[in-house]
């Protein structure tokens, strides 16, 4: 069980969410942001700030985005462009700063103004 | 800089203070308690053990080489405003909101009508919770419609079998574990969708074991007006819980709505309560129609928030019940500003929020100080506060005590097969950090 950020916040990336979180697990990517499901610890405060409502804890993601859920944790596990080594759990968004990378499925999403 | 109060708020006050770098701080955390993290340590509940991992994050503040836990050491009672303001360059009010409010109505005060807080107290093994909870009524009634109303419902509800594991006193394991209670009625004031619970707090009551929970039919409606996401799905829970309960069940959870209390009737304790069916006026008030109903209850519990208990010499908002203060700056009466003077947390915005609200709130607050603060070259470095505990013979529990102390608890724990047993006496607190006699 975690939370999740979902495709709503591709291009908005306010970090409202970032502001509450207590663990510090929520790691900026280029278009969007991602929770770290390892270092979450389900309290919710961030589905609360999200101007979009991009946060979903993953038992409640709708049908049609449940591919967020393994992208999410990808994010973390899967090697990234530009990169040696998956990031992995690093304990703090904060010292890791931007990654200035996305999943190739995030990457690929067309951008809001191209329609 | 001294920050008063060891819990989140405190926390990150002083994580943000030795974060930023156009300040060069050191921070003496004061807590009243010998340990840190309150209500993450004295109100989040014992069975959620995944949040309650934040005390991790939250122990590597403790740890900063620039921040110092002083504990056992209570603002009012060992130090005082003037103390504080001669020994620092500004202070932050953290100490949080400890007192709870109140019904108002009649028989509130009988035995057997508690504030929520003095149970979470106790099964959290506060060092200052009340007497036990003998818990040898069948019914029982809490009103309101937070997160901690849930919190104490489904402490109510579960085997004691589900909590064995958890870091709750052997005692209040034992009182639990011969708990008469099988009938919990949850009061909700107004509509299914105004209620503050989180919805994922409210599903988890589908999966205990052995509790049915119950809305009864017709009840779980709406007021009308548009529903948020939280609203929908909190609704969709209580519609999808309409209807008698399962049989076979050992205890039941039912909410009602719609309803307030207005008499808590009883003698020598609480046998029933009074409520009053409510609907929304067209201004969208709460009103009360007249109607009455008699719920069984041998045991009631308010849950309807808590409230800041001034601090001596600090100007307070007495309605409110918060510090008076514009964003984080604290102001006299006249919204004049008081030097050196900020506040974070609960005692600050209310007793709203989650753990992690606090963080933002704290940044708020060290945003301000640090604006304050860097042109100010007056008042730095007053003399630092440790001639002055000692010279009144106070000896503060260090991050050494503190760790000590968990040590202790991890080991008590670990002999009955659980991560950590709390202690919860005063004077084994104050032994195991370290404070003589
Ligand atoms: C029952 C309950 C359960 C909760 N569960 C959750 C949850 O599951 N998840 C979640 O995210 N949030 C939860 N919360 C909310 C969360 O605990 C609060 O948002 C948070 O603790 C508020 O932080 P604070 O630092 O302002 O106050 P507190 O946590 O109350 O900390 C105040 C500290 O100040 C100290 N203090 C008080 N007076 C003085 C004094 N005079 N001098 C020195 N020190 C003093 C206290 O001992 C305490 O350590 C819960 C709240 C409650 C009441
Ligand atoms: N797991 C978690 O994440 C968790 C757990 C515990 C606490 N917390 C947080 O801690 C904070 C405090 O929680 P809380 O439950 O104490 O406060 P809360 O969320 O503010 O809820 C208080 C409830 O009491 C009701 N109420 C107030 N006065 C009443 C009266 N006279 N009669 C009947 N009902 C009355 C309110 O109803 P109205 O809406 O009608 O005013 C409201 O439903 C919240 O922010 C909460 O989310 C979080
Ligand atoms: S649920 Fe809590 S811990 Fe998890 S990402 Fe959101 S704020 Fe951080
Ligand atoms: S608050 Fe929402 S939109 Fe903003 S960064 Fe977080 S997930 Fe993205």
């Amino acid at each position: 069980m975690t939370f999740l950020i979902g495709p709503e916040c591709v291009d908005v990336m306010d970090r409202s969410c970032v502001r509450v979180c207590p663990v510090d697990c929520i790691y900026e990517g280029a278009r969007k942001l991602y929770i770290n499901p390892e270092e979450c610890i389900d309290c919710a405060a961030c589905e609360a700030e999200c101007p979009v409502q991009a946060i979903y804890f993953d038992e409640d993601v709708p049908e049609e985005l449940s591919w967020a859920v393994a992208d999410n944790a990808a994010f973390f596990t899967e090697v990234l462009p530009g990169r040696a080594a998956p990031l992995g759990s690093p304990g703090g968004a904060r010292e890791v700063g931007p990654v200035g990378a996305d999943t190739p499925r995030v990457a690929g999403l067309p951008r809001a103004a191209d329609g | 800089m001294a920050v008063v109060g060891a819990g989140p708020a405190g926390l990150f006050t002083a994580d943000e203070l030795v974060r930023q770098d156009r300040l060069p701080v050191t921070v003496d955390l004061l807590e009243r308690l010998p340990v840190p993290f309150g209500l993450v340590r004295y109100g989040v509940a014992p069975d959620h053990p995944k949040i309650k991992a934040v005390t991790r994050s939250l122990q590597k503040i403790v740890e900063h080489p620039r921040v110092r836990f002083l504990g056992g050491v209570g603002f009012g009672a060992e130090l005082d405003r003037e103390d504080l303001l001669r020994h620092y360059d500004a202070v932050v009010y953290a100490a949080g909101a400890p007192a709870d409010r109140g019904l108002g109505i009649p028989g509130e005060s009988s035995p057997g009508c508690h504030p929520a807080t003095a149970f979470v107290s106790w099964y959290s093994g506060h060092p200052d919770a009340g007497p036990p909870f003998a818990l040898d009524a069948r019914h029982a009634v809490v009103v309101g419609a937070g997160n901690v109303a849930l919190d104490v419902a489904r402490v109510l509800a579960k085997p004691a079998r589900a909590l064995e594991r958890t870091d709750m006193p052997q005692p209040v394991l034992d009182a639990l574990a011969v708990s008469k209670v099988t009938d919990i009625t949850v009061l909700v004031r107004r509509g299914p969708e105004h209620t503050r619970f989180t919805t994922k707090e409210l599903r988890e009551l589908d999966e205990l074991d052995g509790v049915a929970i119950r809305v009864p039919p017709g009840e779980a409606e709406p007021g009308g007006g548009p529903l948020d996401r939280t609203a929908e799905n909190n609704l969709a829970l209580f519609r999808s819980w309409t209807g008698e309960p399962a049989a076979g069940t050992e205890r039941t959870i039912t909410f009602r709505f719609w309803r307030r209390p207005v008499e808590v009737r009883g003698t020598p304790s609480v046998r029933e309560l009074i409520v009053e069916r409510t609907r929304l006026d067209a201004s969208g008030a709460l009103t009360g129609t007249g109607e009455r109903e008699v719920l069984p209850a041998g045991l009631v519990l308010r849950s309807v928030g808590y409230r800041g208990l001034p601090l001596p010499g600090v100007p307070f908002d007495h309605e409110r019940g918060v510090i008076r203060n514009a964003g984080g700056r604290v102001v006299d009466e006249a919204g004049e500003p008081c030097p050196r003077e900020y506040v974070a947390g609960w005692l600050k915005r209310g007793p709203s929020g989650v753990i992690g609200t606090n963080r933002m709130d704290a940044a708020e607050t060290v945003a301000l100080m640090v604006e304050d603060l860097i042109g100010d070259r007056n008042g730095s470095g007053g003399p630092p506060i440790d001639a002055l505990l000692r010279e009144r013979g106070i000896s503060p529990v260090t991050l050494d005590g503190w760790r000590r102390i968990d040590a202790a608890e991890i080991e008590l724990g670990r002999r009955a097969g659980r991560e950590r047993t709390k202690i919860t006496d005063w004077a084994e607190l104050r032994r195991l950090g370290g404070v003589p006699g």
